[in-house]
This record gives C-alpha cells, structure tokens and sequence, in this order.
C-alpha cells in the first residue's frame, strides 16, 4: 500500500469536502456574482471587497473569527445545537463553512467577469424576444458564461483542496472527521516523517497542475468565451 | 384600423428633450424618417419597452395598454419585434437556434415555414452567427422578430451597415416580407432613398419632436417639408404598365394617362415610380430633337430655393406631382413663373415596387 488507512481517509475527506463546498458555492457564488454585476454603487464595492477578503487575509484571521462564532456558546453555534444536536466546532460542516468562505472569490470573481460581459443590448434584445429576466440569465448569460462556470467550479474545488489554515484553525485534526490532507502531511512533518510526506506533498502537486493545466490548455476562457 | 397611441415628454441628463404625441396606424409601413440624434431610436425604444427609466409617457397599442406614466408593461410582455441596427444575434445559438429562441416564446401563431423561404435563410440554419455576412444576419434578426409573432414590427436602420448592394437586397427581401405579411411595420432611416421604397406613411422628427406627417408620396412631392432639401429628393408617381416593346427592350407605363418609358421588361400591373428631382429637367417648348426619351406636359405648381445655387420645381401632371431640381440661374433665364405650361423632361426613372391590386 502506497498510502496509510488514515491517509486514505484524508484523501476522501478532502474530495468529499471540496465537492460539497463546490457545489454550495455554485449554489451561492452564481446569484451573488449576478448581483455583483449589475451593481455600480458603494454598497455593491463593500460586497464585493468582502467577498475579495480571504484573497489576502492570512487564513487564520478567518479561521479565528470562526472559531468564535462556532463555539457551543457563540449564537450560530447553539442554533446549530439546537436544530441538529451535535457541536458545530470541530465538524465537517464547520470545515464546509469555512471552505465556502475561504474560497467564494475563487468562484465569485470569474462567475462576475463573466455575466457583465453578455451586453444589456443582447439582454434588451432576448427581452424583445419574450425572456423575462429570469428566463434571459438561464438562456443568454449562463449559456455565454459556461466555461467561466467550469473554471469557477475548478479553481473553488482546487482551492478548497488546497486550503489549511482555516481548516486548523476551527477543524482540528480529527481522523476520519476533519483531517484533510494538508493537515496530515503537516503532520507527517511535524513526526520528521519525510518519506511519507513526500508521497501526499507530490500527489497534491501532482493533481494542482493538472488540473490547472487542463484549464488552461483550454485558452478560450481567458478570452471570455 | 386599429392604432398605436403615443404620448411621450422626455428630457434627459444632457438636455435632450423628446416630446411626441401621435398616432400611428397599425397597417402598412411608417417610416421615421430624420438626422441621427433627432430621437428616432428613443422612441422605438419607448415603445419596445427598453426604457423603463423613461416615466413620463403613455403608450396605447390598439387595445393594449402598455405604458401609463410609471406603471409599465415590461418589454417580454409587449406584442413587438425589434430588428436592430446590429442584428443582434444571440452568439451561443446557431441560425436555427435564433429562431427558434422567438418560436418558444411566441405570441400569436406565425406561418414559420413562409418567413424562412421569404428571407431565403433554410441553407443558413445550422450556422453559427460569426459565419454569417452582415446582409444575412439582419435577414436572420427580420425572420427571428417575425416569429415571435407580433402586432408590429419596429426596424431601427437595419440596412444601416450593410453596403450598397446587399442594403439594397436585404430592403427587396423586406419589401417582399412587408407584402406577404401584411405585419404593420415602424420603420426607422435617415435615408431618403429606403423610405421612398418601403414607407406608405411618413413621420418626420427633427430634434426629438415631429415635425411632418402624412402619406409618404404626398409628403415627398411637397416644396416645404425638409425632404425637398435632401440631395435625394424624389416624387413617387403611381404607375401602369402598358405595353413591353421587345424590340427596344422598353417598357411603356401610363402614369396619369401620358406614357413614360422605363427600360426592362416590367411585370403587368401598378407600381410605384420613383424620379428624382435631379433626374428632371424643364423646357418651355417641346423638344423636337433630344436623346430624352420621357418628356411631359406639366404645370410649374411651386418653387422653392434649396441652397445657394439651386431652387425645387413643382411640377403638376393631371393629378400626380414632379419635383424638378434646376439651378436658379436657369429659373431667370427662363423667366419660370408659377402657372406656367412646361415640358418636363426625364433622364432616369426606377421602378421601386409593385403596389398590391
């Protein structure tokens, strides 16, 4: 076996985990994104300088605000006790919460370029056409924004995949529960276990740049299309 | 005839202001004909629905109300079709796919497969938008807004960026949609030329206000209208045919009795000529010896001077009327006096359209 049971697991759960946040900040990101693009104001630049935060905040400012707020005695963390029964601190979903918010601008900002690109005189013309609003973002702008979803969804996934210190910070380092794989080869170094290390610090840069690669050999997307 | 109501008073950031209030027959096509920048496109927005910022305006189509004040009905909900000036394609979809975009969200039932042979577009559906020329897009834009099936149809220059020769194609094709369709159409051009071909009404705006009215022939052989100042000033003249002459390759048209040859074999039937004022030319006597061919008695009705060198005849057949551009040196030394008997003489004529019986 090229890699240890618990490894194993690290492994899963991190996919498992960037597929859920992937998904929720789709889910989230797109609606906001469209928001973001149609807005010219102050209000609309706080949004957008919020959403921007986690690009150069270190991710343990984020993960210590969360902390706070997860904690059994924190307001977001007893409605979670109360709706579900269990801590929300030192959880997967805490980790997906922290996952969606370290990584909204990686989805955000590509998704936001995209639909203010697709001109209001081809939104007025689809309206002359018959599409209400609704009806003009699901035939005109996510049509014209696809491979900005795909690259939205790629570099959200690899971030998440990538990411550490929030996880840290409001995670823990639980096998199985909330031990992704950042935290295990950090773990493996902290143990001078530098044989394994290697093994999960080679597969991680292994899957980065392919996929990044993937993504760009398709050049199209940084031209908009 | 049902009509389409418009009451608008607008003015914007930069001291622009439109104010309309007319009426507009929902048959046949009416032209808006005047300078860019004098409103023309505003207004085909306010009625499409495109300016929902513009709040003082009342908008009645036929039974419909689309616009009283700030309440409005939002551009999907109004019985339009919109061909732009740029066509306007959606990029992601292919021709077919274009079409069938205004199919799916249909107002009123459309023979389909009759505007796709009007406009000549079943070799052109499986292509994409950026495979087409500028000609073929806007015949695309002109079938797509068909098929939503609307009450009228408004044209924003769509003849505007195409060259001579496929603006004068795509304007047949649209002549030919006109006739099948019998769909009203708003017509917008700074281009004298085009609305004499297409228009059956005449609305002309100058500085976001509408300064002339009426039937397009009756407004075009008027001295006091801007139309007689536009270097393309023409009078339209209903037309017979009469006889082809195979021999002369000729055909022999009667308008107001008198005959008047155009060359070509022309199909039977009423047309619709079009002569421009710079193509006639006026003499006291009848000529005896001129390579002219069309000469016609005439009454001088009006003038007027147009620039610095030239003044507009008015010229008066039986019923019809002919707009003559000469110099005003050639008005003195002819002695030209209204009521005056002349001959007026015609270099080139063209055939602009079959009226429909």
């Amino acid at each position: 076996m090229l890699l240890s049971e618990t490894e194993w697991q690290a492994v899963l759960l991190t996919l498992q985990l960037a597929a859920t946040s992937t998904v929720i900040l789709l889910l989230i990101g797109t609606p906001l994104a469209l928001w973001l693009s149609r807005q010219r104001g102050t209000i609309g630049a706080l949004v957008e300088a919020l959403v921007a935060l986690p690009l150069i905040l270190p991710p343990t400012v984020l993960g210590f605000y969360l902390l706070l707020m997860l904690a059994p005695d924190a307001l977001p963390g007893k409605l979670w006790a109360g709706v579900t029964g269990t801590q929300l601190a030192f959880s997967f979903p805490a980790l997906v919460i922290g996952s969606v918010l370290y990584s909204m601008p990686f989805v955000v900002q590509p998704l936001q370029q995209a639909f203010s690109r697709v001109s209001k005189p081809l939104l007025d013309t689809a309206a002359t056409l018959g599409a209400n609003r609704r009806d003009q973002f699901f035939s005109v702008i996510l049509p014209l924004s696809r491979r900005s979803v795909v690259v939205a969804a790629a570099l959200g996934f690899a971030h998440t995949v990538g990411e550490f210190g929030v996880v840290l910070m409001i995670g823990g380092n639980i096998p199985g529960e909330t031990q992704v794989l950042s935290i295990a080869l950090y773990d493996h170094v902290e143990a001078l276990d530098y044989d394994r290390a290697h093994r999960l610090a080679f597969g991680l840069v292994g899957f980065s740049l392919l996929l990044l690669f993937l993504l760009y050999r398709d050049r199209g997307w940084r031209l908009g299309r | 005839m049902s009509a389409l109501a418009i009451d608008i008073t607008h003015r914007d950031e930069h001291g622009f202001s439109l104010q309309v209030a007319t009426s507009i027959s929902l048959g046949g096509v009416t032209a808006l004909f005047g300078p860019s920048g004098s409103g023309k496109t505003t207004l085909l927005d306010c009625i499409a629905g495109l300016r929902p910022d513009i709040d003082n305006a009342s908008i009645q189509c036929a039974d419909e109300l689309w616009q009283s004040g700030a309440t409005q009905k939002p551009a999907w909900d109004r019985s339009v079709g919109y061909v732009f000036q740029d066509a306007r394609l959606l990029p992601h979809l292919t021709v077919e796919g274009n079409l069938v975009y205004a199919e799916a969200r249909q107002l009123s039932a459309v023979d389909a497969s009759a505007i796709i042979q009007w406009l000549d577009l079943s070799s052109l559906m499986t292509r994409k938008p950026a495979a087409l020329s500028a000609g073929q897009k806007q015949r695309v834009a002109i079938a797509r807004a068909m098929l939503r099936g609307p009450r009228l149809l408004l044209l924003d220059e769509p003849l505007a960026n195409l060259d001579r020769v496929t603006a004068d194609e795509c304007l047949n094709y649209l002549q030919r949609v006109s006739t099948e369709s019998a769909l009203p159409m708003i017509y917008v051009s700074h281009r004298m030329e085009e609305v004499s071909r297409i228009a059956d009404h005449l609305l002309i705006i100058r500085d976001g206000r509408i300064i002339d009215s009426g039937p397009v022939a009756k407004l075009m052989g008027r001295l006091d209208t801007e139309l007689a100042e536009d270097e393309a000033a023409a009078a339209l003249l209903e037309v017979s045919v009469d006889h082809y002459d195979p021999d002369f390759a000729l055909t022999e048209l009667r308008v107001d009795g008198e005959a008047l040859w155009v060359s070509g074999e022309q199909t039977a039937g009423n047309h619709r000529l079009r002569i421009a004022a710079r193509d006639v030319s006026v003499c006291r006597q009848q000529p005896d010896q001129s390579s002219i061919l069309n000469v016609l008695p005439v009454t001088l009705d009006d003038v007027r001077d147009v620039g610095s060198a030239h003044c507009m005849l008015r010229l008066q057949l039986k019923e019809q009327v002919l707009l003559a551009r000469i110099t005003r040196r050639s008005r003195e030394e002819l002695k030209l006096e209204i009521g005056d008997a002349l001959f007026a003489q015609i270099k080139a004529t063209a055939i602009l359209r079959s009226e429909s019986p």
